[in-house]
């Protein structure tokens, strides 16, 4: 009995506290590192005082994760990529429709809002808008790996020992486009894509000998390429873009393939309790003073119109001595990841990680 | 008789918080786990109650030989910090004068003050191919070229020892203190030489601080996350890092929750093997140190 009462009180307590905290309206952002940079932060707590911000970093797995465990409670607004969303909401219920009336969608690039809507759109309700796009492809010190053109070029002899990369589904795709596979198509039907995976492991663990590690995230491999460890890595476009400042050799190189272009993301999660806070978040990170801003700090482009204009000046040189326009008509955009093809993946990735390929 | 009632009440009080803690954090979420690792899902937000996961690792070979590897290099782990341990522990409880007693302690203590993370960064600057280690070797003409130390299963065991091994020192510490010296002088009295001391005296009175140690070291080397994975190489797969994979890049929650169970079986195994072996018990080992 007496157990039951503090019980209830403690309950009665925590209640309290989490209305308290939903009264002074807190944005609870759950985004990507460098996705919120203190100086906007700053700028949005200025022009809506009572609107505090807190921020969450994290990335599309662990984002997908943490909104699974509570059913979409505990954020308000959460930033995963254009294909994460439409088999999240299918399998586990964590966002809730946005309401476009809110968002001023006519400062965003059309066929990128387009596109998103298209990838997100469930029984008539779309999920999610568009905020940066970037790239995947590769990076290579153009002094010592001036030949890294293709995916498959990581496991070229020449470079034994002095590749990286980073044992996810970029790589898998990446691969398999480079032998001559389209696996967003092979989607539709999975046993054909399992065929595809299947491949695409034997390649990979055969290549194991030529890579020094696998890398974690964005820190360790700009280590090991700072350092000349490595000379050729795949990559996010950001990361690239960055080390490019330090040391102007280190260029992003979009594959021959095509490089694989993302689209991060506004999605409001299912429980979120200060939806009016979140689009006031999208609108103001959108407007073109605050797109730089967040461009410098990300390295991604936003996916407004004339985003790439909006670049600042280091970025967009950067930009410029990666892509040419015929890259970015090569772009592969990640098609919708249908629901089961992150078991096949893992698993293929797994079972890579465990051969003892050299 | 009121006296009684306070006393009773005083017990609980100061028991509530251990019971709570016990029952709220660690039994409530495992019977969540066992419930989890149970469920198949059979379509989108449908499930069904069923031993697929448990089948799953069986049917594996990827799975069970990561836990097997797991598991023998955590015992490797746990040997080496016992060879490295007892000696610094023996120094300091038996040789060290008191006042030093307590400046060896804190030495001991010090890498515990900074994070797990920091110290595996620490590994990485000093093994990595540009590191201090190779850069030194370089330096003083030993090797021709840079030498990748990191990245491999010797450094993730190095990594380990050194992070659980202060668990070891300490049990062994506190046993050996308790230990009369006159026992050791006696040994030598009656014709023993340093290593009959060693083998049938004071390990026999150490028993008990070694298996306590040798238990926390192996249950916190089998289930560390950071340390293999930033310092493990391309090969080396640690069980935790299934069991992650599981929940956050495979979505398979059902999966890692069977792995977790797995873990926590086979970790426990090892451990009541280790005691039937040792002749030892849990309440003469872990409890009293």
């Amino acid at each position: 009995m007496h157990l039951k009462t503090t019980l209830t009180g403690l309950l009665a307590a925590t209640m309290l506290a989490g209305a308290g905290s939903a009264q002074a309206e807190t944005l609870r952002l759950l985004t990507w590192g460098s996705y919120a940079p203190d100086e906007l932060v700053q700028k949005f707590e200025e022009e809506y005082p009572d609107i505090e911000v807190e921020v969450t970093f994290s990335n599309n797995e662990e984002m997908i994760a943490k909104l699974r465990a509570t059913g979409g409670a505990g954020f308000d607004l959460a930033q995963p990529s254009h294909d994460r969303i439409y088999a999240a909401q299918l399998e586990y219920d964590i966002y809730k429709p946005m309401d476009l009336s809110k968002i001023d969608t006519g400062v965003m690039e059309g066929k990128l809002l387009d596109g998103v809507k298209a990838n997100t759109t469930i029984d008539g309700e779309v999920y999610a808008v568009p905020h940066q796009w970037g790239t995947s492809g590769l990076m290579a010190d153009k002094t010592k790996a001036p030949d890294l053109k293709s995916w498959a070029d990581l496991c070229d002899p020449a470079y034994k020992g002095k590749t990286s990369m980073r044992l996810k589904r970029t790589i898998l795709l990446g691969t398999a486009y480079s032998m001559g596979e389209d696996p967003f198509a092979a989607y539709s039907d999975l046993e054909k894509y399992q065929g595809i995976l299947d491949k695409v492991a034997d390649k990979l663990i055969e290549c194991k000998g030529n890579i020094k590690a696998y890398w974690q995230g964005g820190d360790d491999l700009s280590a090991m390429m700072l350092s000349g460890e490595i000379v050729g890595s795949e990559t996010w476009d950001s990361t690239a873009y960055k080390l490019f400042d330090q040391n102007p050799n280190i260029v992003f190189v979009p594959p021959k393939e095509g490089a694989l272009a993302w689209i991060d993301t506004f999605a409001l999660p299912a429980k979120g309790k200060a939806d009016d806070a979140a689009y006031k978040w999208i609108n103001f990170v959108l407007r073109p003073e605050n797109v730089t801003l967040m461009s410098a700090s990300t390295g991604a482009i936003a996916a407004v119109k004339g985003g790439k204009d909006l670049l600042p000046e280091d970025k967009k040189a950067a930009v410029n001595a990666a892509f040419t326009d015929a890259d970015i008509d090569n772009l592969k955009f990640f098609a919708n990841i249908p629901p089961g093809v992150e078991d096949m993946e893992g698993k293929t990735l797994e079972k890579i990680k465990a051969a003892t390929g050299g | 008789m009121q006296n009684k009632d306070i006393k009773r009440l005083t017990l609980i009080l100061l028991f509530a918080p251990f019971a709570l803690w016990i029952l709220l954090l660690i039994i409530l979420p495992h019977i969540g786990m066992v419930v989890l690792s149970l469920k198949e899902k059979v379509a989108p937000r449908v499930y069904e109650y069923s031993f697929a996961n448990y089948l799953d690792f069986l049917h594996e070979p990827i799975y069970w030989n990561t836990l097997l590897r797991t598991g023998s290099m955590s015992l490797l782990v746990t040997a080496l910090a016992l060879l490295i341990g007892f000696p610094i522990a023996y120094y300091i409880a038996k040789i060290a004068g008191p006042r030093a007693r307590g400046g060896l302690f804190l030495l001991c203590l010090i890498p515990l003050w900074v994070s797990d993370l920091i110290r595996s960064f620490g590994w990485i600057l000093l093994l990595r191919e540009t590191g201090v280690i190779s850069n030194f070797l370089l330096w003083t003409g030993l090797i021709g070229q840079p030498v990748e130390f990191l990245y491999n299963d010797a450094a993730v065991i190095v990594g380990l020892v050194y992070t659980v091994i202060l668990f070891m020192i300490v049990p062994l510490v506190s046993t050996l203190d308790g230990m009369d010296n006159s026992m050791i002088e006696a040994g030598y009295n009656l014709g023993g030489n340093g290593f009959t001391v060693l083998r049938r005296i004071i390990i026999p009175y150490a028993m008990p601080g070694i298996v306590a140690g040798c238990i926390v070291t192996f249950m916190l080397s089998a289930g560390s996350y950071l340390t293999p994975i930033l310092l493990g190489g391309k090969n080396s797969s640690w069980f935790t890092e299934q069991i992650y994979n599981q929940f956050i890049t495979r979505f398979n929650w059902e999966g890692g929750a069977a792995f977790g169970m797995l873990l926590l079986l086979f970790t426990s195994i090892v451990i009541w093997l280790g005691l039937k072996l040792s002749g030892q018990t849990l309440a003469n080992t872990v409890a009293k140190s």
